[in-house]
């Protein structure tokens, strides 16, 4: 079964959703996710979803319910690069993702997650020593 | 009998053109508001109009008005019909500019006929046709009306939604006139795509120009900002009006957490700080000093 790589960057995950979810993807997702969390200690999760163009209801969800899930473990979800198509979609379903932070592209999302995290008290990391994917 | 009746309005027109014109010119005066039309332009229109009237009637056709021979009396009629719609004339006042021409013309009709039978088939004749002339300058006054009205839709919807950028990161929306579901839809695809093309942060709604907000507006206006918001864009609407203001909270409209300000310069300043720059006043000049403009922290 696919799964979607979830890729460790210091104290941050990173996530980036190249294909068009479906329901069984997106479980498997946040399966790992909440396992990847557990297991690393981090304190950020970075969802890019700039190559996503469909969404339906149990898409965003997912997206909620992943960024509860992380904020249960005690990390911060943002997800950065939506279309402006899949912003109007989810409007439109009348889910505005509360509690989910959002960045215009992976760059401020990760500035903004650095900050947050350095805030926190944290180890102020730099992203230098990442290593690479689960 | 038409013809006959065309040619006895011929004989008519020409042994009293002079007559016709100063009684039609008279009527004309006196039914218009004053100093609505200069009696000189309104005396070349009239001949023209009488003289090409009579043309008509000579090359057959009396009361044909699609016929070749009138072609010359319409085009002039529509040409005085869209100047007058123009110039802010009635419809009714543009209309009169032919009917007028009744009164004098039935008068002259009377004084010069033989007898009873051939005067109404005379006046028959002249009221059919200054009806289809006076119908024809309405329906080319109402056409240039409509055209004028679709050219300034088409212009207010090209105008009604620009996207401006006020500085590095920060966008700005003025809109103005009222914001119904298509016009929002417009409004909100453009900023959204703006936003992803700027890289923008802050985007600023002004809404100075939207002239009333219901419901149905405030909650447009709520899902643009949760759009922006979801796309990692931060909305700011300004530009609300007391009575505006008053009008959201009587209704029960919950802007939630938007961030809302009085007036652009206010949202302007708010954006400037998210951003982390500031506006200073230039220093006393040294004659080389460098330009004033908001800068990084």
């Amino acid at each position: 079964m696919d799964r979607i790589p979830i890729l460790r960057m210091g104290p941050v995950l990173l996530v980036s959703i190249q294909v068009d979810m479906h329901d069984q993807l997106a479980l498997g997702l946040q399966d790992d996710l909440s396992n990847a969390i557990t297991a690393h200690g981090t304190k950020g999760v970075l969802i890019d979803i700039s190559a996503v163009s469909v969404v339906d209801s149990f898409m965003g969800r997912m997206l909620a319910n992943i960024a509860g899930v992380a904020r249960v473990l005690d990390a911060i979800t943002v997800v950065v690069g939506m279309q402006p198509a899949v912003a109007i979609t989810l409007v439109e379903l009348g889910l505005s993702l509360e509690g989910v932070r959002t960045a215009l592209n992976v760059e401020k999302g990760m500035a903004h997650l650095q900050a947050v995290v350095a805030s926190a008290g944290a180890l102020s990391h730099s992203t230098d020593d990442a290593d690479g994917a689960d | 009998m038409p013809e006959a009746s065309a040619n006895r309005l011929i004989a008519v027109i020409d042994e009293r053109f002079d007559d016709l014109l100063r009684n039609w010119i008279a009527d004309q005066l006196a039914a218009l508001r004053r100093g609505q039309i200069a009696e000189n332009d309104l005396r070349v229109q009239c001949t023209e109009l009488l003289q090409l009237i009579r043309r008509a009637l000579v090359s057959g056709a009396p009361l044909d008005l699609e016929a070749q021979a009138w072609s010359g009396a319409r085009d002039l009629l529509a040409r005085i019909s869209v100047s007058r719609a123009q110039q802010g004339f009635t419809p009714s006042e543009t209309a009169t500019f032919v009917l007028s021409l009744k009164r004098p013309l039935f008068g002259v009709l009377h004084t010069e006929s033989k007898d009873a039978d051939s005067l109404a088939d005379d006046i028959w004749t002249a009221t059919l046709l200054l009806d289809q002339l006076a119908l024809h300058t309405t329906e080319v006054y109402i056409r240039a009306r409509q055209e004028l009205i679709s050219r300034q839709q088409q212009d207010m919807l090209e105008l009604s939604t620009p996207v401006v950028k006020l500085w590095d990161g920060v966008l700005a929306l003025p809109m103005i006139g009222t914001l119904d579901s298509s016009r929002t839809q417009v409004v909100m695809e453009t900023l959204l795509q703006r936003i992803v093309e700027t890289g923008s942060d802050v985007a600023i709604l002004d809404i100075t120009g939207v002239p009333t907000v219901d419901t149905l507006t405030a909650q447009h206006l709520l899902k643009t900002v949760t759009a922006a918001r979801l796309m990692g864009a931060e909305c700011i609407i300004s530009g609300i009006r007391p009575q505006i203001a008053q009008t959201i909270v009587h209704l029960g409209v919950d802007l939630g957490d938007v961030i809302t300000k009085a007036t652009l310069a206010d949202a302007f300043k708010l954006a400037l700080s998210r951003l982390g720059l500031t506006v200073a006043r230039q220093r006393v000049a040294p004659s080389a000093a460098p330009a004033s403009a908001p800068t990084a922290d």
